[in-house]
This record gives structure tokens, C-alpha cells and sequence, in this order.
């Protein structure tokens, strides 16, 4: 908490700060798989295309998160016909 | 004889206090890690965070009823339409992700408002001029992230003025990505975005973990779902 104090020393406001978003941004670019394999980039990139990516990244997460839910989805009905408690006691005991 | 003495009662006192010691240093780890790191990366990718975060959501999962056809045992008390299966168990693990962020996010009281009731929605507005004030923690751990990564420092390109247009359309188009955050200031967006990302990463892992553990994958499984392991 302290460091937020002394980070946003000039602005207590609801004034947002170009260098505040600028460091989000690259935090962002941190995350990101492409951007963050690749060692050497230290060149500038837009934070738009960094934003852009972003979008794209989390948009891909949805769909693996939709794709796996189905996945276990059936999965889970299956186990739910047959030897439903079995199943079921083994996940609980995890 | 003093150093005897003040040996003796050092080793007992190890001896007496070492599980305590043990308990306490682990929390205290704990606490350190989570207050000082702050960084949401390493929240949502610390082994605890994993494990609670998978028992929570088969917990979930073993409560639903997905069974659709044959039975009316759940079907019957629901009024709401009932959505597919893999719908409901999207939601389950959205909502278990939530909550394993313990609110402190947006997008985690977002979520979980919505799915709770949607009367709920009355108390979110009251809930807002609290929320607030509790962001203020990520904010912190946000800056003092920031301090101390020090390798691969990217710089980012000069905004115009204060965002210009393009870089604002992309923070709106990410805050209707992230649940809760349409109509925030761009910071927060940038923010719980970085959050929500983290936390989607671990939900992922998790339930690939939690499929191939139930369709009896190979030995090549994740590491977290090691003692289940019914290796056909």
C-alpha cells in the first residue's frame, strides 16, 4: 500500500496518468505468451497491437475454458450413468 | 554454564516449538508471498492456489446434476430453462475461479453477482463505493510489481495525449472481455484484465488436469493430479 501512495503522490485524483497506463500495458505484454517468449524484444511495440493481442489471448482462454467444460461435461454424464459413485468418491478424496 | 543452560533451553525450545515454528513460518511464507509478491501472476500460479482451487471446483462439479436425459430428479424444481451441460459446468468453474479470488477483484464480485441472483444487483451499487476502495490493494501490488521485475523490460510506444482513440476502442473492446469491467476507467480495465488473465490460465490448467484425470490419461499427466492416478 505504501508504494501506491508514493506512485500516485502527484495525482490522489481521478486523474489517470499516461505513465500508469503505459505500465499496465507493458505488465500486460508480460502475460502474454507470444511477447514473452521471444527474450530479445526489447523494441517498442504499440500498446494498441498489445491490447489487441490481449483481446485475442483472452478471447482463445473463452474458448479453451468453453472446450474443456464440454469435455468434462461428458466425461462427468458418463460417469454419472455408470459407477457414479465410484467416480465421485475418488474426485472428493483428491 | 550460561551457554549450557542457553543451549539446552534453545534446543528444547526447538524441539517444542518446531511444529508451531513450522506452522507459523509456513503462514507467515504464505502471507509474505502473497502481500509482498502481490503480483496476480503469482497468485493464480502458486501451487496452493491450485489445489484449493481444484477441490473447489470438483466439489462443484460432483454437486451438479448433469444427467439430463432419464432422470427429472433435478429437473423437475428447476423453472429456468436448463441450459446444456457443458454450459452449466462453464459457469460452475467460472463461478469456483470467483470465488477462489476471494472478491478481490471486479470481474470475481461480477461473476459471482451475476450467477447468485439477480436481485441481488440491488446491493452491488451499494456494494460499489466499498469495492472500490478494497481495488486499492491491487493497485499497491501492481506498482511494487512493477518495481521489482527488473529483466526483460519492454517499453511500450508513447501514447498521444491521454490514450489516444485507438488505444481507448481497444480498452473498451478488453472491458467488455473481462465481466464487470464495460464501464470502467482505463486503468482499472488494464488492471483486472491483467488479473483475469492470470486466473483464466489457471483454470485452464486445472481442468485439463481434472479431464485427464477422469478419461484415465496417460501416465504423462499433470503433476497436481498425481495421486489419482488409475493408470489402466
Amino acid at each position: 500500500m505504501s508504494s501506491r501512495r508514493s506512485r500516485s503522490r502527484q495525482s490522489p485524483s481521478s486523474a489517470i496518468n499516461d505513465d500508469q497506463i503505459i505500465e499496465l500495458v507493458s505488465k500486460l505484454q508480460q502475460l502474454l505468451p507470444e511477447m514473452h517468449t521471444r527474450r530479445r524484444s526489447d523494441k517498442v511495440v504499440s500498446a494498441s497491437k498489445v491490447l489487441q493481442e490481449t483481446c485475442n489471448y483472452i478471447r482463445s482462454l473463452h474458448r479453451e475454458v468453453d472446450d474443456l467444460s464440454e469435455r468434462l461435461s461428458e466425461l462427468l454424464a458418463l460417469s454419472d450413468h455408470a459407477q457414479a459413485d465410484v467416480v465421485r468418491s475418488l474426485l472428493l478424496h483428491q | 554454564m550460561t551457554a549450557m543452560v542457553s543451549d539446552a533451553a534453545v534446543g528444547t525450545d526447538r524441539r517444542r516449538s518446531g511444529r508451531l515454528r513450522r506452522n507459523k513460518k509456513h503462514r507467515a511464507q504464505l502471507v509474505q508471498r502473497e502481500a509482498e509478491e502481490g503480483r496476480s501472476h503469482e497468485r493464480w500460479r502458486s501451487e496452493l492456489q491450485h489445489k484449493l482451487y481444484s477441490a473447489k471446483l470438483m466439489e462443484a462439479l460432483a454437486r451438479l446434476r448433469l444427467a439430463g436425459d432419464g432422470g427429472g430428479g433435478g429437473g423437475g424444481e428447476e423453472v429456468r430453462v436448463v441450459p446444456t451441460r457443458g454450459r452449466t459446468v462453464r459457469d460452475a468453474a467460472d463461478r469456483a475461479l470467483a470465488f477462489a479470488a476471494k472478491g478481490r477483484t471486479r470481474w470475481s464480485r461480477a461473476v459471482l453477482m451475476t450467477t447468485a441472483n439477480r436481485v441481488k444487483l440491488k446491493f452491488r451499487r451499494i456494494r460499489a463505493g466499498g469495492g472500490k476502495g478494497r481495488l486499492g490493494v491491487t493497485g499497491a501490488g501492481g506498482g511494487r510489481w512493477m518495481g521489482r521485475k527488473g529483466k526483460g523490460k519492454v517499453s511500450v510506444g508513447r501514447l498521444r495525449g491521454k490514450g489516444s482513440a485507438g488505444v481507448r476502442r481497444k480498452v473498451r473492446e478488453l472491458g467488455s472481455l473481462v465481466p464487470g469491467c464495460r464501464v470502467e476507467p482505463m486503468n482499472v480495465v488494464l488492471e483486472e484484465a491483467t488479473d483475469y488473465i492470470a486466473a483464466l490460465e489457471m483454470q485452464v490448467r486445472t481442468m485439463s488436469a481434472l479431464a485427464q484425470l477422469l478419461s484415465g490419461g496417460d501416465s504423462d499427466a499433470a503433476p497436481a493430479a498425481g495421486h489419482g492416478h488409475t493408470s489402466s
